[in-house]
C-alpha cells in the first residue's frame, strides 16, 4: 500500500547532525524517546490528515504592518472560551429554580464550593471583558477598512455574533436571580415588547407567557447555555475559516507593493 | 428530454434524487417543526387567572390606598407575587363609568414606563417609580416621566362579603379598558394596533 509522503518536521523536532567522532550507526539502535512520539503523530496524522489543515491554519501569509490590534479578535475568541470552560463547570452547580433555589445555589457557589467564588467572578467579569473586547475588534475592523471585499460576509458573521454575545448577557444577567437579576430583565423584556406587532409576542416568548413565571427561568438558562452558545461555536467557525481563507487585510496605510513588471500585489512576509 | 428515456420529463438521476432530498427534509420537519411549536406554545396559551380574597369593603377607604399583596404566578415564591394598591371607589374623583368591577379602584404597581414597582407616596398622593422618575396621580394618571399610559389596574368584585381581586387589563388615558399590555405599549390612538391584544391574557375577567 502506497504510503503518503509525512509532511516536514519542525526545526526543533528534527534529528541532530552528527557531531564529530560520533558513531551514527549506533545512535541509531537507540532512538530518543521524543522519535516514539513523532511516530504515534505520524501514524494519527497518516489517518486523519490533519496536519496539512493545521498548517494552513496555523502557518499563513500575514500582510506586512500588522499591529497589536490585530490580537483583539484572538482575545475575544479567549474571552469566549473562558466564558465558556467556567459556564461548563458553573453548570454543575447552578440549579434554575425560581423559588428560591437559584439564588442560594450561586451562594453556595460563592460561600462553600472550592474555588468557587473566583470561577463565577472569572465568568462574571469575563463576560464584561468579552463585550469590551468585541467592540474594540469590530472598532479595528471599522478603521482598518478590513470589512471590504472580498470580506463583507465575515463582518457580516461578525456582527451576528456581536448581537448573539449581547443576547448571552442579556440572559445570563438572570441567572442569579438576586433583586438586581430580577428587575434588569423585567425592565429588559419590557423593552423588547416596546417593537410594534411582533415585540409583545416576542416578550411571551422569552417568558414562557404573559408574566415573569415558573418556566422563565429555566427558558433563560437554556437560551443562555445551550442555544446561544451552540450558535455562537458554530459561527465562530465560519468566521475563522473566511479569515483564513481570504487572509488578513493589510493595514490601511500600506501601500500596494508594485512589482517590476507593474503587477499590483500587497506586500507579503512571512510571520 | 436529455437524459431520459423516450415520453419521459424527468430523469431517473434526477427522480431519485428529489426522493432522497424529500426524505432528508422530512426527517428534518418531524424534529423541528414540533420543537419550534414546543418553544412557541407559551405565545398561545390563555393564563388562568383566580380571584383573590384581599379583605372586607370596611377596609378600604375612599381618600388612602391600602398596598395589598397579590400572587400573580402561583406556585414560584416572591418572584409570582406583585403589589396592588387598593381603594373604594370614590364618584367625586373617579370619572370612568362605574360597573359591577369597579367598585373599588384596584391599581397595578407594574410602572408603565419599563414595569419596575412603583410605590405610593401618601403625602404627595402621588406614585412614584424608583428606576427612571414615572409620576403618576392619585387615579394612576400619567403626571411626569417617561410612562406612556395610566397604571394597569385590577378587576375587583364583593363575593361572599369579601372584595375580590381579578385578572389585569390596562386603559388609556381616558381610562377605557384594553386587554393587558406590556409596559412601554402606549394604547391610545395608533398605539392600540401596533400593540396588538396577546393570546395569552383576556380583556373579560
Amino acid at each position: 500500500m502506497p504510503r503518503i509522503p509525512p509532511p516536514p518536521l519542525p526545526k526543533a523536532l528534527q534529528p541532530r547532525p552528527k557531531r564529530p567522532g560520533e558513531n551514527g550507526e549506533n545512535g541509531a539502535t537507540h532512538p530518543l524517546p521524543i522519535e516514539a512520539g513523532i511516530s504515534v503523530v505520524d501514524w494519527v496524522d497518516e489517518r486523519m490528515q490533519m496536519s496539512s489543515g493545521l498548517r494552513w491554519l496555523l502557518f499563513r501569509k500575514v500582510p506586512r504592518g500588522v499591529n497589536w490590534p490585530y490580537t483583539l479578535g484572538s482575545a475575544t475568541l479567549f474571552a469566549f472560551l473562558n466564558q465558556a470552560v467556567t459556564g461548563v463547570f458553573l453548570a454543575m452547580y447552578y440549579r434554575p429554580d425560581v423559588s428560591g433555589g437559584a439564588y442560594e445555589s450561586i451562594r453556595n457557589i460563592n460561600d462553600n464550593v472550592f474555588l468557587g467564588q473566583l470561577v463565577h467572578a472569572m465568568h462574571k467579569w469575563g463576560a464584561s471583558v468579552m463585550i469590551i473586547l468585541i467592540f474594540l475588534h469590530m472598532g479595528r475592523v471599522f478603521f482598518y477598512g478590513a470589512y471590504k471585499y472580498p470580506r463583507e460576509m465575515t463582518w457580516v458573521i461578525g456582527v451576528v455574533l456581536l448581537i448573539l454575545t449581547l443576547a448571552m448577557g442579556f440572559s445570563g444577567y438572570l441567572l442569579p436571580f438576586d433583586q438586581r437579576s430580577y428587575w434588569a430583565t423585567v425592565v429588559g423584556v419590557n423593552i423588547n415588547a416596546g417593537g410594534p406587532f411582533i415585540g409583545p409576542f416576542l416578550s411571551n416568548f422569552l417568558l414562557g407567557g404573559a408574566d415573569f413565571g415558573a418556566t422563565t427561568l429555566s427558558r433563560f438558562y437554556a437560551i443562555h447555555m445551550l442555544l446561544i452558545p451552540g450558535l455562537m461555536a458554530a459561527l465562530i467557525g465560519a468566521h475563522l475559516y473566511l479569515i483564513t481563507k481570504l487572509g488578513i487585510a493589510a493595514p490601511p496605510w500600506i501601500k500596494p507593493h508594485v512589482a517590476e513588471d507593474g503587477d499590483h500585489t500587497l506586500a507579503e512576509a512571512e510571520v | 428530454m436529455p437524459g431520459a428515456f423516450e415520453g419521459e420529463t424527468i430523469t431517473r438521476r434526477n427522480l431519485v434524487n428529489l426522493w432522497a432530498q424529500g426524505a432528508g427534509g422530512i426527517a428534518a420537519a418531524a424534529f423541528t417543526l414540533p420543537a419550534l411549536g414546543f418553544a412557541i406554545a407559551p405565545i398561545f396559551k390563555r393564563e388562568p387567572w383566580s380571584w383573590q380574597a384581599i379583605g372586607t369593603p370596611a377596609d378600604f377607604p375612599d381618600n388612602v390606598y391600602e398596598t395589598k399583596v397579590i400572587t400573580i404566578t402561583p406556585g414560584i415564591g416572591e418572584a409570582g407575587n406583585s403589589i396592588a394598591y387598593v381603594r373604594a371607589r370614590n364618584p367625586a374623583i373617579d370619572t370612568e363609568p362605574e360597573d359591577q368591577y369597579n367598585h373599588w379602584v384596584a391599581l397595578s404597581s407594574r410602572c408603565m414606563h419599563l414595569g419596575c414597582p412603583v410605590r405610593y407616596v401618601s403625602a404627595a398622593e402621588r406614585f412614584i417609580c424608583p428606576c427612571h422618575g414615572g409620576v403618576y396621580d392619585f387615579r394612576g394618571m400619567v403626571v411626569g416621566g417617561p410612562p406612556v399610559r395610566p397604571l394597569d389596574r385590577f378587576y375587583t368584585r364583593l363575593n361572599d362579603g369579601l372584595v375580590e381581586i381579578g385578572p389585569r387589563y390596562s386603559v388609556n388615558k381616558e381610562l377605557q379598558r384594553f386587554s393587558p399590555r406590556f409596559p412601554g405599549e402606549p394604547i391610545d390612538g395608533i398605539g392600540q394596533y401596533l400593540y396588538p391584544a396577546q393570546f395569552a391574557t383576556s380583556k373579560k375577567p
